[in-house]
Protein backbone atom coordinates (compact mmCIF):
# COMPACT_ATOMS: atom_id res chain seq x y z
CA UNK A 1 0.00 0.00 0.00
CA UNK A 2 2.58 2.26 0.77
CA UNK A 3 6.09 2.75 -1.03
CA UNK A 4 8.32 2.48 1.83
CA UNK A 5 10.86 1.91 -0.90
CA UNK A 6 10.93 5.72 -2.13
CA UNK A 7 12.48 6.56 1.44
CA UNK A 8 14.89 4.24 1.32
CA UNK A 9 17.49 5.83 -0.11
CA UNK A 10 17.14 8.72 1.21
CA UNK A 11 17.05 7.17 4.60
CA UNK A 12 20.24 5.04 3.57
CA UNK A 13 22.12 8.38 2.89
CA UNK A 14 20.82 9.78 5.86
CA UNK A 15 21.68 6.91 8.12
CA UNK A 16 25.57 6.95 7.10
CA UNK A 17 25.45 10.01 9.16
CA UNK A 18 22.96 9.64 12.15
CA UNK A 19 24.03 6.70 13.89
CA UNK A 20 20.61 6.86 15.75
CA UNK A 21 19.16 6.26 12.33
CA UNK A 22 21.62 3.64 11.26
CA UNK A 23 20.79 1.57 14.56
CA UNK A 24 17.47 1.43 13.65
CA UNK A 25 17.98 1.24 10.69
CA UNK A 26 14.16 2.00 8.87
CA UNK A 27 15.12 5.73 9.00
CA UNK A 28 11.42 7.52 9.98
CA UNK A 29 9.05 5.52 8.18
CA UNK A 30 6.33 6.51 10.45
CA UNK A 31 7.30 10.07 10.38
CA UNK A 32 5.72 11.46 7.70
CA UNK A 33 6.95 15.25 8.75
CA UNK A 34 10.34 14.41 9.06
CA UNK A 35 10.48 11.79 5.65
CA UNK A 36 8.44 14.05 3.50
CA UNK A 37 6.14 10.78 3.00
CA UNK A 38 2.97 13.05 3.56
CA UNK A 39 -0.38 12.08 2.55
CA UNK A 40 -2.82 15.31 1.82
CA UNK A 41 0.04 17.10 4.35
CA UNK A 42 -0.76 14.62 6.74
CA UNK A 43 1.14 11.88 9.24
CA UNK A 44 1.79 8.66 7.41
CA UNK A 45 1.75 5.88 10.25
CA UNK A 46 1.79 2.16 9.20
CA UNK A 47 0.61 -0.28 11.45
CA UNK A 48 0.52 -3.20 9.45
CA UNK A 49 3.66 -4.82 9.99
CA UNK A 50 2.22 -8.50 10.70
CA UNK A 51 1.57 -7.78 7.07
CA UNK A 52 4.78 -7.25 6.00
CA UNK A 53 8.10 -4.82 6.92
CA UNK A 54 9.65 -2.41 5.02
CA UNK A 55 12.87 -3.37 3.93
CA UNK A 56 15.82 -2.62 6.11
CA UNK A 57 18.01 -0.33 4.16
CA UNK A 58 21.16 -2.93 4.70
CA UNK A 59 18.94 -5.59 3.18
CA UNK A 60 18.68 -3.65 0.03
CA UNK A 61 22.16 -2.69 0.02
CA UNK A 62 23.46 -6.35 0.85
CA UNK A 63 21.28 -6.87 -2.26
CA UNK A 64 22.00 -4.67 -4.84
CA UNK A 65 25.31 -6.08 -5.95
CA UNK A 66 23.70 -9.25 -7.07
CA UNK A 67 20.87 -7.64 -9.09
CA UNK A 68 23.45 -5.74 -11.22
CA UNK A 69 26.74 -6.80 -11.75
CA UNK A 70 27.06 -10.34 -9.62
CA UNK A 71 24.58 -12.09 -12.19
CA UNK A 72 26.07 -15.70 -11.66
CA UNK A 73 24.37 -18.82 -11.61
CA UNK A 74 25.19 -20.37 -8.12
CA UNK A 75 25.35 -23.97 -9.89
CA UNK A 76 28.40 -22.52 -12.08
CA UNK A 77 31.86 -24.07 -11.85
CA UNK A 78 33.07 -20.66 -13.44
CA UNK A 79 34.30 -17.30 -11.43
CA UNK A 80 30.98 -15.95 -12.10
CA UNK A 81 28.89 -19.08 -10.63
CA UNK A 82 31.32 -19.05 -7.51
CA UNK A 83 30.61 -16.08 -5.95
CA UNK A 84 27.17 -16.38 -6.33
CA UNK A 85 27.69 -19.97 -4.68
CA UNK A 86 29.60 -18.32 -1.92
CA UNK A 87 26.78 -15.36 -1.28
CA UNK A 88 24.07 -17.87 -1.40
CA UNK A 89 25.88 -20.49 1.39
CA UNK A 90 26.75 -17.68 3.63
CA UNK A 91 22.92 -16.64 3.71
CA UNK A 92 22.39 -20.16 4.36
CA UNK A 93 24.87 -19.76 7.23
CA UNK A 94 23.10 -16.35 8.81
CA UNK A 95 19.42 -18.08 8.26
CA UNK A 96 20.76 -21.40 10.41
CA UNK A 97 22.13 -19.58 13.13
CA UNK A 98 19.27 -17.26 13.64
CA UNK A 99 17.26 -20.53 14.74
CA UNK A 100 20.01 -23.08 16.02
CA UNK A 101 20.41 -24.92 12.79
CA UNK A 102 22.99 -26.39 10.63
CA UNK A 103 23.00 -24.74 7.33
CA UNK A 104 22.96 -27.94 5.38
CA UNK A 105 19.48 -28.11 7.56
CA UNK A 106 18.11 -24.77 5.47
CA UNK A 107 16.43 -25.37 2.02
CA UNK A 108 15.46 -21.70 0.44
CA UNK A 109 12.45 -21.20 -1.52
CA UNK A 110 10.00 -18.57 -2.03
CA UNK A 111 8.13 -18.05 1.25
CA UNK A 112 5.83 -18.59 4.39
CA UNK A 113 3.66 -20.33 2.37
CA UNK A 114 5.73 -22.51 0.10
CA UNK A 115 7.73 -23.79 3.49
CA UNK A 116 3.98 -24.68 5.02
CA UNK A 117 3.17 -26.50 1.99
CA UNK A 118 6.73 -27.80 1.18
CA UNK A 119 6.84 -29.10 5.24
CA UNK A 120 2.98 -30.43 5.08
CA UNK A 121 2.98 -32.20 1.86
CA UNK A 122 6.64 -33.54 1.85
CA UNK A 123 6.03 -35.32 5.16
CA UNK A 124 2.48 -36.46 4.26
CA UNK A 125 3.87 -37.89 0.85
CA UNK A 126 7.05 -39.49 2.26
CA UNK A 127 5.38 -41.24 5.39
CA UNK A 128 1.76 -41.76 3.78
CA UNK A 129 3.10 -45.58 4.55
CA UNK A 130 3.83 -45.03 8.28
CA UNK A 131 -0.05 -43.40 8.76
CA UNK A 132 -2.22 -40.68 7.45
CA UNK A 133 -2.87 -39.17 10.88
CA UNK A 134 -1.75 -35.48 10.85
CA UNK A 135 -2.60 -32.89 13.69
CA UNK A 136 -2.97 -29.18 13.80
CA UNK A 137 -4.88 -26.29 15.69
CA UNK A 138 -7.60 -24.34 14.60
CA UNK A 139 -5.93 -20.60 14.39
CA UNK A 140 -3.59 -21.75 11.79
CA UNK A 141 -2.61 -19.39 9.01
CA UNK A 142 -4.52 -20.52 5.52
CA UNK A 143 -1.00 -21.25 4.14
CA UNK A 144 -1.32 -24.60 7.12
CA UNK A 145 -4.90 -24.80 7.14
CA UNK A 146 -5.88 -25.49 3.19
CA UNK A 147 -2.87 -27.54 2.81
CA UNK A 148 -3.97 -29.89 5.72
CA UNK A 149 -7.80 -29.63 4.65
CA UNK A 150 -6.64 -30.52 0.77
CA UNK A 151 -4.89 -33.47 2.21
CA UNK A 152 -7.89 -34.41 4.39
CA UNK A 153 -9.51 -34.72 0.88
CA UNK A 154 -6.46 -36.85 -0.17
CA UNK A 155 -6.97 -39.66 2.37
CA UNK A 156 -5.59 -38.13 5.23
CA UNK A 157 -7.18 -37.61 8.68
CA UNK A 158 -7.26 -34.93 10.40
CA UNK A 159 -7.33 -33.75 13.76
CA UNK A 160 -7.59 -29.71 13.94
CA UNK A 161 -7.28 -28.62 18.16
CA UNK A 162 -9.30 -26.24 19.44
CA UNK A 163 -7.97 -22.78 21.50
CA UNK A 164 -9.02 -21.05 24.31
CA UNK A 165 -10.23 -17.67 24.24
CA UNK A 166 -6.89 -16.41 23.93
CA UNK A 167 -5.56 -18.59 21.02
CA UNK A 168 -3.49 -20.64 22.86
CA UNK A 169 -4.11 -25.04 22.73
CA UNK A 170 -4.04 -26.98 25.87
CA UNK A 171 -1.35 -29.68 26.30
CA UNK A 172 -3.64 -31.90 27.07
CA UNK A 173 -5.66 -31.94 24.08
CA UNK A 174 -2.40 -32.09 22.03
CA UNK A 175 -1.79 -34.95 24.25
CA UNK A 176 -4.92 -36.36 23.40
CA UNK A 177 -4.66 -36.40 20.06
CA UNK A 178 -2.09 -38.27 19.21
CA UNK A 179 -3.09 -41.74 18.09
CA UNK A 180 -0.63 -44.27 16.85
CA UNK A 181 -1.08 -43.33 12.95
CA UNK A 182 0.06 -39.93 13.65
CA UNK A 183 2.66 -38.97 11.32
CA UNK A 184 3.07 -35.14 11.51
CA UNK A 185 1.65 -32.07 14.11
CA UNK A 186 1.67 -28.22 12.99
CA UNK A 187 1.26 -25.40 15.20
CA UNK A 188 2.63 -22.12 14.71
CA UNK A 189 4.97 -20.44 16.96
CA UNK A 190 3.08 -16.91 17.79
CA UNK A 191 -0.31 -16.33 15.45
CA UNK A 192 -0.61 -13.11 13.36
CA UNK A 193 -3.73 -11.68 13.89
CA UNK A 194 -3.86 -11.62 17.58
CA UNK A 195 -0.22 -12.88 18.75
CA UNK A 196 -0.76 -15.67 20.84
CA UNK A 197 2.43 -17.68 21.37
CA UNK A 198 1.66 -21.05 21.54
CA UNK A 199 4.04 -23.69 23.83
CA UNK A 200 6.26 -24.68 20.75
CA UNK A 201 8.99 -26.45 23.19
CA UNK A 202 6.17 -28.70 25.41
CA UNK A 203 4.75 -29.77 22.15
CA UNK A 204 8.13 -30.59 20.53
CA UNK A 205 8.59 -32.86 23.68
CA UNK A 206 5.30 -34.64 22.98
CA UNK A 207 5.54 -34.95 19.32
CA UNK A 208 9.62 -36.61 19.29
CA UNK A 209 8.39 -38.77 22.38
CA UNK A 210 6.04 -40.01 19.92
CA UNK A 211 8.58 -40.33 17.10
CA UNK A 212 5.84 -38.01 15.38
CA UNK A 213 7.26 -34.91 13.12
CA UNK A 214 6.61 -31.40 14.70
CA UNK A 215 6.20 -28.23 11.92
CA UNK A 216 6.45 -25.19 13.18
CA UNK A 217 5.36 -21.82 11.08
CA UNK A 218 7.42 -19.53 12.57
CA UNK A 219 6.76 -16.85 10.04
CA UNK A 220 5.44 -14.14 12.59
CA UNK A 221 7.54 -15.30 15.44
CA UNK A 222 11.14 -14.67 13.75
CA UNK A 223 13.37 -11.96 15.05
CA UNK A 224 11.05 -11.33 17.64
CA UNK A 225 11.30 -14.51 19.91
CA UNK A 226 13.96 -16.88 20.46
CA UNK A 227 14.14 -19.88 18.02
CA UNK A 228 16.31 -23.40 19.01
CA UNK A 229 15.22 -25.61 16.62
CA UNK A 230 17.33 -28.16 19.26
CA UNK A 231 15.77 -27.39 22.54
CA UNK A 232 12.42 -27.16 20.91
CA UNK A 233 12.63 -30.31 19.38
CA UNK A 234 11.49 -29.65 16.13
CA UNK A 235 11.50 -30.81 12.95
CA UNK A 236 10.54 -28.27 10.54
CA UNK A 237 10.46 -24.55 10.72
CA UNK A 238 9.04 -22.37 8.07
CA UNK A 239 10.24 -18.66 8.03
CA UNK A 240 9.44 -15.87 5.72
CA UNK A 241 12.15 -12.63 4.29
CA UNK A 242 9.28 -10.18 4.22
CA UNK A 243 8.18 -10.40 7.69
CA UNK A 244 11.78 -9.49 9.34
CA UNK A 245 12.66 -6.39 6.71
CA UNK A 246 14.12 -8.67 4.32
CA UNK A 247 12.48 -9.09 0.95
CA UNK A 248 9.37 -10.23 -0.32
CA UNK A 249 9.05 -13.54 -1.97
CA UNK A 250 11.92 -15.14 -0.42
CA UNK A 251 12.20 -17.34 2.81
CA UNK A 252 13.72 -20.97 4.01
CA UNK A 253 12.15 -24.28 5.56
CA UNK A 254 14.02 -25.76 8.03
CA UNK A 255 14.55 -29.52 7.36
CA UNK A 256 16.57 -31.45 10.45
CA UNK A 257 18.80 -34.06 9.65
CA UNK A 258 18.14 -37.03 8.76
CA UNK A 259 14.43 -36.08 8.39
CA UNK A 260 13.15 -37.42 4.76
CA UNK A 261 10.54 -35.45 3.11
CA UNK A 262 9.18 -35.24 -0.70
CA UNK A 263 9.86 -32.49 -2.95
CA UNK A 264 6.70 -30.75 -4.64
CA UNK A 265 8.68 -30.23 -7.75
CA UNK A 266 11.12 -31.61 -10.12
CA UNK A 267 13.97 -29.90 -12.30
CA UNK A 268 17.61 -29.65 -11.65
CA UNK A 269 18.57 -30.81 -8.78
CA UNK A 270 19.16 -27.32 -6.57
CA UNK A 271 18.68 -27.23 -2.86
CA UNK A 272 19.91 -31.01 -2.22
CA UNK A 273 16.70 -31.68 -4.74
CA UNK A 274 14.03 -30.71 -2.28
CA UNK A 275 13.58 -27.27 -4.08
CA UNK A 276 14.96 -27.43 -7.58
CA UNK A 277 15.22 -24.28 -9.49
CA UNK A 278 17.89 -21.64 -9.99
CA UNK A 279 18.02 -19.84 -6.79
CA UNK A 280 16.45 -16.42 -6.12
CA UNK A 281 19.99 -15.16 -5.26
CA UNK A 282 19.79 -12.00 -4.83
CA UNK A 283 16.73 -12.37 -2.33
CA UNK A 284 18.52 -14.99 -0.71
CA UNK A 285 21.07 -12.81 0.41
CA UNK A 286 19.05 -10.56 1.47
CA UNK A 287 17.15 -13.04 3.15
CA UNK A 288 20.50 -14.07 4.58
CA UNK A 289 21.43 -10.08 6.11
CA UNK A 290 17.69 -9.99 7.47
CA UNK A 291 18.13 -13.11 9.28
CA UNK A 292 21.42 -11.41 10.51
CA UNK A 293 20.28 -7.98 11.75
CA UNK A 294 17.58 -10.45 13.37
CA UNK A 295 19.91 -12.17 15.15
CA UNK A 296 22.09 -9.15 16.73
CA UNK A 297 18.22 -7.06 17.37
CA UNK A 298 16.35 -9.60 19.17
CA UNK A 299 17.35 -7.44 22.28
CA UNK A 300 15.26 -4.38 20.80
CA UNK A 301 11.80 -6.22 21.21
CA UNK A 302 11.70 -4.88 24.50
CA UNK A 303 11.27 -1.67 22.96
CA UNK A 304 8.83 -2.29 20.65
CA UNK A 305 6.68 -4.10 23.67
CA UNK A 306 6.80 -0.75 25.69
CA UNK A 307 5.08 1.03 22.58
CA UNK A 308 2.58 -1.79 22.02
CA UNK A 309 1.45 -1.68 25.78
CA UNK A 310 0.90 2.36 25.34
CA UNK A 311 -0.61 1.98 22.13
CA UNK A 312 -3.03 -1.34 23.77
CA UNK A 313 -3.66 0.59 27.12
CA UNK A 314 -4.37 4.05 25.31
CA UNK A 315 -7.12 2.64 23.23
CA UNK A 316 -8.57 0.44 26.13
CA UNK A 317 -8.91 3.61 28.38
CA UNK A 318 -9.86 6.29 26.17
CA UNK A 319 -12.40 3.83 23.96
CA UNK A 320 -15.62 2.28 25.56
CA UNK A 321 -16.85 -1.08 24.92
CA UNK A 322 -13.62 -2.56 23.60
CA UNK A 323 -12.21 -6.32 23.83
CA UNK A 324 -8.60 -7.01 23.53
CA UNK A 325 -7.99 -10.12 21.74
CA UNK A 326 -5.71 -12.69 22.62
CA UNK A 327 -3.47 -13.17 26.18
CA UNK A 328 -2.15 -10.15 27.78
CA UNK A 329 1.94 -10.48 29.38
CA UNK A 330 4.24 -12.69 27.62
CA UNK A 331 2.17 -14.74 25.65
CA UNK A 332 1.33 -11.79 23.61
CA UNK A 333 3.73 -11.11 20.65
CA UNK A 334 5.79 -8.01 21.11
CA UNK A 335 4.05 -5.86 18.38
CA UNK A 336 0.68 -7.32 18.20
CA UNK A 337 -2.42 -5.19 19.12
CA UNK A 338 -5.50 -6.90 18.39
CA UNK A 339 -9.33 -5.61 20.11
CA UNK A 340 -12.91 -5.57 18.72
CA UNK A 341 -14.49 -2.33 18.92
CA UNK A 342 -18.18 -3.13 19.35
CA UNK A 343 -20.97 -1.92 17.54
CA UNK A 344 -18.40 -1.12 14.10
CA UNK A 345 -17.50 -2.78 11.27
CA UNK A 346 -13.74 -3.05 10.63
CA UNK A 347 -13.55 -2.26 7.01
CA UNK A 348 -15.26 0.73 7.46
CA UNK A 349 -12.40 1.83 10.49
CA UNK A 350 -9.64 0.64 8.18
CA UNK A 351 -11.04 3.28 5.77
CA UNK A 352 -11.60 5.76 8.15
CA UNK A 353 -8.18 5.07 9.39
CA UNK A 354 -5.95 5.19 6.01
CA UNK A 355 -7.69 8.77 4.97
CA UNK A 356 -5.42 9.72 8.39
CA UNK A 357 -2.50 7.99 7.10
CA UNK A 358 -2.54 5.40 9.61
CA UNK A 359 -2.42 1.84 7.97
CA UNK A 360 -3.95 -0.94 9.80
CA UNK A 361 -5.81 -4.45 9.20
CA UNK A 362 -9.09 -5.98 10.11
CA UNK A 363 -10.37 -9.76 10.66
CA UNK A 364 -13.82 -8.45 9.60
CA UNK A 365 -15.91 -10.49 6.78
CA UNK A 366 -14.85 -7.72 4.33
CA UNK A 367 -11.57 -7.90 4.77
CA UNK A 368 -11.66 -11.42 4.53
CA UNK A 369 -12.27 -12.16 1.46
CA UNK A 370 -15.60 -14.34 2.52
CA UNK A 371 -18.29 -13.88 4.18
CA UNK A 372 -17.49 -14.86 7.70
CA UNK A 373 -15.24 -12.73 9.99
CA UNK A 374 -11.45 -14.42 10.21
CA UNK A 375 -11.45 -17.86 11.65
CA UNK A 376 -8.65 -17.35 14.43
CA UNK A 377 -11.80 -14.75 15.59
CA UNK A 378 -14.27 -17.86 15.41
CA UNK A 379 -11.79 -20.20 17.23
CA UNK A 380 -11.57 -18.12 19.89
CA UNK A 381 -15.08 -17.54 20.58
CA UNK A 382 -16.62 -14.20 19.07
CA UNK A 383 -19.84 -13.71 17.83
CA UNK A 384 -20.08 -12.49 14.35
CA UNK A 385 -21.07 -9.21 15.13
CA UNK A 386 -17.90 -8.93 17.30
CA UNK A 387 -15.41 -10.60 14.98
CA UNK A 388 -16.96 -7.98 12.22
CA UNK A 389 -15.37 -5.17 14.61
CA UNK A 390 -11.76 -6.25 14.88
CA UNK A 391 -8.90 -4.05 14.39
CA UNK A 392 -5.22 -5.61 14.22
CA UNK A 393 -2.49 -2.61 14.69
CA UNK A 394 1.03 -4.18 14.43
CA UNK A 395 4.40 -2.16 15.60
CA UNK A 396 7.42 -2.35 13.24
CA UNK A 397 11.26 -1.83 14.56
CA UNK A 398 10.66 1.91 12.92
CA UNK A 399 7.71 2.33 14.87
CA UNK A 400 7.85 5.33 16.79
CA UNK A 401 6.52 7.11 20.15
CA UNK A 402 5.15 9.30 18.35
CA UNK A 403 3.35 7.25 16.00
CA UNK A 404 1.58 5.83 18.45
CA UNK A 405 0.53 9.10 20.30
CA UNK A 406 -0.66 10.03 16.36
CA UNK A 407 -2.82 6.35 16.22
CA UNK A 408 -4.35 7.34 20.13
CA UNK A 409 -4.97 10.78 18.77
CA UNK A 410 -7.26 9.98 15.79
CA UNK A 411 -8.58 6.34 16.70
CA UNK A 412 -11.53 7.37 19.29
CA UNK A 413 -12.78 10.47 17.56
CA UNK A 414 -13.03 8.02 14.40
CA UNK A 415 -15.37 5.38 16.24
CA UNK A 416 -17.31 7.95 18.05
CA UNK A 417 -18.50 9.18 14.16
CA UNK A 418 -18.08 5.28 13.04
CA UNK A 419 -20.91 4.76 16.06
CA UNK A 420 -23.03 7.52 15.88
CA UNK A 421 -23.97 6.04 12.11
CA UNK A 422 -24.59 2.07 13.61
CA UNK A 423 -27.97 1.22 14.61
CA UNK A 424 -26.43 -2.05 17.00
CA UNK A 425 -25.24 1.30 18.82
CA UNK A 426 -28.96 3.28 20.03
CA UNK A 427 -27.94 1.92 23.16
CA UNK A 428 -25.07 3.84 23.72
CA UNK A 429 -26.23 6.81 22.40
CA UNK A 430 -25.58 9.08 25.80
CA UNK A 431 -21.91 7.73 25.74
CA UNK A 432 -21.46 9.14 22.56
CA UNK B 1 -10.97 -0.15 -5.09
CA UNK B 2 -13.60 2.36 -4.34
CA UNK B 3 -14.86 5.29 -6.71
CA UNK B 4 -14.81 8.90 -5.54
CA UNK B 5 -18.21 8.95 -5.28
CA UNK B 6 -18.12 6.37 -2.85
CA UNK B 7 -15.39 7.70 -0.44
CA UNK B 8 -17.23 10.91 -0.71
CA UNK B 9 -20.53 9.38 0.62
CA UNK B 10 -18.28 7.31 3.08
CA UNK B 11 -16.70 10.12 4.17
CA UNK B 12 -19.51 13.07 4.43
CA UNK B 13 -22.71 10.94 4.30
CA UNK B 14 -25.85 12.75 4.03
CA UNK B 15 -28.78 12.35 6.19
CA UNK B 16 -27.42 10.24 9.23
CA UNK B 17 -29.21 9.58 11.82
CA UNK B 18 -32.95 8.70 12.91
CA UNK B 19 -35.66 10.40 12.22
CA UNK B 20 -37.91 11.34 15.23
CA UNK B 21 -41.06 11.76 13.80
CA UNK B 22 -41.02 9.11 11.03
CA UNK B 23 -43.60 6.86 9.71
CA UNK B 24 -41.85 4.34 8.26
CA UNK B 25 -39.33 2.23 9.44
CA UNK B 26 -37.23 -0.29 7.85
CA UNK B 27 -33.64 -2.56 8.68
CA UNK B 28 -31.95 -4.91 6.47
CA UNK B 29 -29.03 -7.36 6.65
CA UNK B 30 -27.60 -8.90 9.76
CA UNK B 31 -24.65 -8.27 12.34
CA UNK B 32 -24.12 -11.80 11.25
CA UNK B 33 -22.70 -11.75 7.65
CA UNK B 34 -22.00 -8.14 8.59
CA UNK B 35 -24.12 -5.53 7.21
CA UNK B 36 -27.07 -3.82 9.14
CA UNK B 37 -28.54 -0.98 7.24
CA UNK B 38 -32.26 0.61 9.10
CA UNK B 39 -34.03 3.52 7.24
CA UNK B 40 -36.33 5.49 8.72
CA UNK B 41 -38.78 8.02 7.01
CA UNK B 42 -41.66 10.34 6.83
CA UNK B 43 -44.10 10.22 3.96
CA UNK B 44 -46.23 13.15 3.59
CA UNK B 45 -48.99 13.39 0.91
CA UNK B 46 -47.31 10.25 -0.90
CA UNK B 47 -43.84 12.00 -1.01
CA UNK B 48 -41.25 10.86 1.09
CA UNK B 49 -40.45 14.14 2.70
CA UNK B 50 -37.46 12.92 4.94
CA UNK B 51 -35.54 10.26 5.53
CA UNK B 52 -32.25 9.22 7.35
CA UNK B 53 -30.08 6.19 7.72
CA UNK B 54 -28.22 4.34 10.05
CA UNK B 55 -25.43 1.60 8.95
CA UNK B 56 -23.48 -0.94 10.34
CA UNK B 57 -21.38 -2.15 7.98
CA UNK B 58 -18.64 -1.60 5.41
CA UNK B 59 -17.53 1.27 3.61
CA UNK B 60 -20.11 0.34 0.62
CA UNK B 61 -22.61 -0.47 3.15
CA UNK B 62 -22.46 3.39 4.31
CA UNK B 63 -21.82 4.72 1.24
CA UNK B 64 -24.55 2.89 -0.46
CA UNK B 65 -27.23 4.15 2.64
CA UNK B 66 -26.27 7.79 2.28
CA UNK B 67 -27.02 7.68 -1.25
CA UNK B 68 -30.10 5.99 -1.71
CA UNK B 69 -31.24 8.76 0.71
CA UNK B 70 -30.31 11.05 -1.60
CA UNK B 71 -32.04 9.47 -4.41
CA UNK B 72 -35.54 9.05 -2.71
CA UNK B 73 -35.71 12.19 -0.70
CA UNK B 74 -38.15 14.40 -2.05
CA UNK B 75 -39.90 11.47 -4.44
CA UNK B 76 -43.25 9.99 -4.50
CA UNK B 77 -43.54 6.19 -2.90
CA UNK B 78 -43.94 4.91 -6.25
CA UNK B 79 -40.85 6.52 -7.92
CA UNK B 80 -38.32 5.05 -4.79
CA UNK B 81 -40.27 1.60 -5.01
CA UNK B 82 -38.77 1.88 -8.20
CA UNK B 83 -35.61 2.16 -7.09
CA UNK B 84 -33.24 -0.83 -7.14
CA UNK B 85 -29.83 -1.83 -5.48
CA UNK B 86 -28.21 -2.26 -9.12
CA UNK B 87 -29.46 1.89 -9.81
CA UNK B 88 -28.01 2.88 -6.29
CA UNK B 89 -24.45 1.20 -6.84
CA UNK B 90 -24.25 2.59 -10.89
CA UNK B 91 -25.12 6.47 -8.72
CA UNK B 92 -21.97 5.87 -6.87
CA UNK B 93 -20.13 4.96 -10.05
CA UNK B 94 -20.28 1.20 -9.34
CA UNK B 95 -18.82 -1.00 -6.71
CA UNK B 96 -15.56 -3.77 -5.96
CA UNK B 97 -17.69 -6.86 -7.64
CA UNK B 98 -17.53 -8.53 -4.26
CA UNK B 99 -19.50 -5.75 -2.22
CA UNK B 100 -22.19 -5.92 -4.77
CA UNK B 101 -23.71 -9.66 -3.01
CA UNK B 102 -23.39 -8.79 0.25
CA UNK B 103 -22.99 -4.67 1.06
CA UNK B 104 -25.86 -3.33 -1.25
CA UNK B 105 -28.90 -3.88 0.51
CA UNK B 106 -29.96 0.08 0.97
CA UNK B 107 -32.70 0.03 -1.69
CA UNK B 108 -33.59 -2.86 -0.19
CA UNK B 109 -33.75 -0.91 3.04
CA UNK B 110 -35.82 1.71 1.78
CA UNK B 111 -38.05 -0.44 0.55
CA UNK B 112 -38.57 -2.39 3.95
CA UNK B 113 -39.71 1.05 5.68
CA UNK B 114 -42.21 2.02 2.67
CA UNK B 115 -43.75 -1.36 3.63
CA UNK B 116 -43.71 -0.70 7.07
CA UNK B 117 -45.50 3.35 6.54
CA UNK B 118 -47.96 0.88 4.21
CA UNK B 119 -48.99 -1.10 6.66
CA UNK B 120 -49.32 1.11 9.58
CA UNK B 121 -51.33 3.91 6.98
CA UNK B 122 -53.64 0.85 6.43
CA UNK B 123 -54.26 -0.15 9.98
C1 LIG C 1 1.82 -17.13 10.22
C2 LIG C 1 2.06 -16.96 8.76
N1 LIG C 1 2.38 -18.03 8.01
C3 LIG C 1 2.62 -17.92 6.69
C4 LIG C 1 2.54 -16.71 6.03
C5 LIG C 1 2.80 -16.65 4.55
O1 LIG C 1 4.07 -16.17 4.30
P1 LIG C 1 4.47 -15.61 2.84
O2 LIG C 1 3.74 -14.32 2.68
O3 LIG C 1 5.94 -15.43 2.91
O4 LIG C 1 4.06 -16.63 1.86
C6 LIG C 1 2.22 -15.57 6.78
C7 LIG C 1 2.12 -14.25 6.11
O5 LIG C 1 1.05 -13.70 5.94
C8 LIG C 1 1.97 -15.71 8.17
O6 LIG C 1 1.64 -14.64 8.90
Amino acid sequence: MYNLNDNLQENSKRAENNPQEKYSGMGQAGQGGQTGQRDQGGRRVYMDNSATTPQDYRVTEAMTAFMTETYGNPSSIHQFGRVARTAVEKARGQAAELIGATPAEIVFLSGGTEANNLAIQGVANARANKGRHLITTAVEHHAVLDVMTQLSKKGFELTVLPVDSEGLVNLADVQAAFRPDTILISVMHANNEIGSIQPIAEIGTLARERGVLFHVDAVQSLSKLPISVIDMNIDLLSVSGHKIYGPKGVGALYIRKGVKILPMAYGGGQERNIRPGTENVAGIVGFGEACRLAAEGLGGVFAIERLRDKLLNGIVESIPDVIVNGPLGDLRLCNNVNVCIKFIEGESLLLSLDMQGIAASSGSACTSGSLDPSHVLMAIGLPHEIAHGSLRLTLGKQTTEEDVDYVLEKLPPIVERLRAMSPLCDCEASQL
Amino acid sequence: MYSEKVIDHFNNPRNVGDLADANGVGQVGNAKCGDIMKISLRVEGDVIQDIKFKTFGCGAAVATSSMVTEMVKGKTVQEALAVTNKAVAEALGGLPGEKLHCSNLAADAVHAALNDYAEKKGN
